[in-house]
């Protein structure tokens, strides 16, 4: 009895340390998965339709460019590959965590299929609290992140059209929560040459490459970069 | 629609079934019961600092540099961010600050 009493606190305990850090995300996503829900429903697609995609994708841009492989000539080979492309810096974010997942059970499953940029900036740069499980706070981040797409996507695909005040600029909420990541990433002297080497990667792909083929040549960059510079980051 | 709805089903399936390959491709190659390479724990540690940094220029790499305002709103904003975060090391009061600050220049100022 007292255990589970335990466990129930724990996990309260987990949810109020999980929801303030979810705050930003919930403006970025209500406001981005609004953008999705409109645009779905532009493109003739209604609340059913995206729903579905939110809840199996589960994925901003990724979503984004999925309306484009809607309206372009049937080729699922082709979506499934640009899919791939287009989300590929997961790969690194599921390296990064492999470590921090290890052994959460049943939870592990919906954490991985949950990795999106935002969880994983919050996963990764913040510590459960004391007296949290923290299967229980990775879990909430990762729910709630869930939540928020969803109700964006489903508000923004039916009544997009009632929103009336001017929210242009809003999604830089998300800029700004990588801004104050990336600093508190910085805290921490060793990770600065990291932190450092990320920037300049994606600056020199973004200039070899353009905006819209930036994300692959970008890691593949960083890892040399990465792999190049293991000694002299000695850790 | 542009597809029919059987056409649709496919494609919606294809994306998600590319995305979450690239979230469940390192748990696969690196299963929980086997430890990984010294390399991949060595990644595990210096990409989220490395991702971060990616990640903000990833969500500036629309901004038109060579036209106007050349880049001036995301670049104060980001200022602004960095400011606040120092002073008061509040993240939800940074992030609000600088995208409110976003706003009112993209709005009102740049407009």
């Amino acid at each position: 009895m007292e255990s589970s009493e335990q466990q129930r606190i724990s996990r309260l305990a987990a949810v109020k340390a999980a929801f303030p850090a979810t705050v930003p995300v919930l403006t970025g996503y209500i406001c981005l998965g609004m953008a999705f829900g409109i645009l779905m429903q532009t493109s003739g697609y209604g609340v059913g339709w995206a729903l579905l995609m939110s809840v199996i994708c589960f994925a901003g841009s990724g979503q984004f460019v999925g309306i484009t492989l809607l309206t372009a000539a049937f080729d699922p080979i082709q979506a499934f590959l640009i899919s791939v492309m287009i989300n590929a810096r997961h790969i690194f974010y599921g390296l990064s965590v492999l470590e921090k997942y290890r052994g959460l059970g049943r939870e592990r499953a919906f954490l991985i299929f949950g990795l999106t940029d935002e969880t994983f900036s919050l996963v990764s740069s913040l510590k459960p609290p004391e007296g949290t499980n923290r299967h229980d706070f990775y879990f909430w981040i990762t729910f709630l992140h869930y939540l928020y797409w969803l109700t964006g996507t489903v508000l923004g695909n039916l009544a997009g059209n009632i929103i009336t005040f001017d929210t242009t600029g809003i999604d830089f909420v998300l800029t700004a929560l990588f801004v104050v990541l990336f600093l508190e990433q910085w805290k921490k002297k060793e990770n600065r040459a990291a932190g450092v080497s990320g920037i300049l990667c994606a600056v020199a792909s973004l200039a070899g490459f353009g905006p819209e083929n930036l994300v692959i040549p970008a890691m593949v960059l960083l890892l040399i970069v990465l792999l190049g510079g293991r000694r002299r980051l000695c850790i | 629609m542009h597809l029919g709805p059987l056409q649709s089903v496919v494609i919606i399936l294809a994306t998600a079934a590319g995305i979450q390959l690239t979230r469940w491709l390192p748990f696969l190659l690196f299963p929980e019961k086997k430890e990984p390479p010294r390399v991949i724990l060595y990644l595990g540690k210096v990409l989220p600092a490395a991702m971060m940094g990616l990640l903000v220029v990833y969500c500036l790499k629309d901004v038109s540099w060579t036209a106007a305002p050349h880049g001036a709103p995301e670049l104060l904003a980001i200022l602004a961010v960095v400011v606040l975060h120092r002073w008061k090391g509040n993240v939800l009061l940074s992030i609000a600050g600088g995208t409110a600050l976003y706003m009112l220049l993209v709005q009102a100022v740049f407009a």
